[in-house]
């Protein structure tokens, strides 16, 4: 028999609780389990990015965990990031405005990655913003207008402070 | 599903940890997991059981203790960065923090994983091997200590045994004022380096070295301090040539050959990047001189 637990995960706000197998990875778990899919799953071992989640506030790769160690824990994904369903984030419109994304498939781990950072470093230079998403690959954009939204939404987040 | 099946287990002590770790043949302890989440996604290790010590709390602290500072072994690297203890008194290793992954890694990542894992090129390893570290390993109804020097037994093997794990590091502080630097040379940032060197130095009044710790990363099997070279800068007063001529000594290391670095090539690196870290470390230094070697 397979290894199994039963978890309680906080994602968004809202509780999903589920048996799982203890290897099921935690970006495999909110993708196929709780059916979030927003998170995507790029490389599986650490160096895309894509799969950038929010575990208690401070980003972690969802691919490098298993979903038994989010036991309890709160998580916020991409889904969660905009305000409601009629609004987008100052982040999230940030990258719309700027081209920030053109496929679309690391953009949700470039927008966790830089809410953290955002929040750590609120006015960062074109440099620190270049080092703070070193850990996430884009292979459309060639990272122009990803950096310019990172550096847009800086200052529409200090406005709005 | 990636990883192979096991059983897995999250105690909350170190000693339940340790006695798992005793009655379990093949298992794998999970620290911050990023290095060992990655091995099982690929499978390059199958463990029965995997030994969680996210929950074991005992383990995550710095401490003062005045000649040294003390990690616990789950001290998450972001600690390390955000720590003022660590900025003030032990500033290699701040400032090679910051090259190790990236800021999400970081955040999960831990000293005694980094450690355990024991890259040849990773920096937490370097710096304890700079700093003449001694790491405590814990089994079931023991442990002991084990100096820096002795801790690596060959590529990427530690000496401890199976049924140990780090419970802290000891690392022993320089006198305030010292010189330091931390500079390596990866293929992009975050990457881990091809190579990379560690420089500490004491300098006394008129510029003489009093002491020196000289570390390279990425050539050897492990990181490797460069004995040779700490002597011929001990007593002599820091200038260009000095630095220039005695850092080629690092082009005599056996270096190590792989894809993507030929052994000639890593020497070279180590002889350059020691040449800066040298004249970094000595401008840094409270009785050194301001140069800047390229």
């Amino acid at each position: 028999m397979s290894d199994q637990r039963t978890i309680s995960v906080t994602i968004n706000g809202e509780n999903y609780e589920r048996t799982v197998e203890t290897r099921l990875t935690l970006v495999d778990f909110i993708r196929h389990e709780v059916l979030l899919t927003g998170t995507h799953v790029g490389c599986e071992h650490g160096v895309c990015g894509a799969c950038t989640i929010l575990l208690n506030g401070r980003t972690a790769r969802s691919c490098l965990m298993l979903a038994v160690q989010a036991d309890g824990q709160e998580i916020l994904t991409v889904e969660g990031i905009a305000p409601n369903d009629e609004e987008l984030h100052p982040l999230q419109q940030a990258f719309q405005d700027n081209h920030g994304l053109q496929c679309g498939f690391c953009t949700p781990g470039m927008l966790t990655t830089l809410l953290e950072f955002l929040k750590d470093n609120p006015d960062p230079t074109e440099r620190e913003v270049r080092e703070a998403i070193s850990g996430n690959l884009c292979r459309c954009t060639g990272y122009q207008g990803i950096v310019a939204a990172a550096l847009d939404a800086a200052k529409r987040l200090q406005a709005e402070v | 599903m990636k990883p192979p099946p096991f059983i897995y287990h999250d105690p909350n002590t170190v000693d339940d940890a340790v006695a798992l770790l005793a009655e379990k043949d093949n298992a794998k302890l999970l620290a911050g997991g990023q290095s060992l989440m990655p091995m099982l996604n690929m499978r390059f290790v199958l463990p029965d059981d995997i030994i969680d010590i996210n929950k074991v709390e005992e383990l995550s602290y710095i401490k003062d203790e005045g000649e040294a500072l003390v990690f616990g072994g789950m001290v998450r690297q972001r600690d390390i960065e955000y720590s003022d203890l660590v900025s003030e008194r032990c500033p290699l290793m701040r400032e090679a923090i910051l090259n190790v992954g990236h800021r999400q890694t970081r955040n999960r990542g831990t000293y005694g994983g980094s450690l355990s894992h024991l890259d040849p090129s990773a920096e937490l390893p370097s710096v304890s091997m700079a700093h003449d570290a001694i790491i405590t390993v814990k089994k079931k109804g023991g442990s002991r200590e084990i100096a820096m020097s002795d801790f690596p037994v060959a590529y990427m093997t530690p000496s401890f045994d199976m049924d140990e794990m780090v419970t802290d590091i000891r690392v022993p502080l320089w006198p305030a004022g010292h010189g330091y630097a931390f500079v390596e040379f990866s293929r992009r940032h975050g990457d881990f380096a091809i190579t990379s060197s560690a420089v500490l130095m004491d300098v006394g009044l008129g510029g003489k070295i009093l002491r020196a710790s000289v570390t390279v990363g990425g050539v050897g099997p492990s990181p490797l301090r460069v004995p040779s070279l700490e002597e011929a800068l001990v007593g002599e007063v820091g200038t260009p040539e000095l630095f220039t001529e005695t850092a080629e000594r690092c082009r005599e290391i056996d270096a190590m050959e792989d894809v993507y670095a030929p052994a000639w090539y890593r020497q070279h690196l180590a002889a350059v990047l020691t040449r800066r870290a040298l004249a970094k470390a000595y401008s840094r230094a409270e009785n050194g001189t301001e140069m800047t070697l390229r």
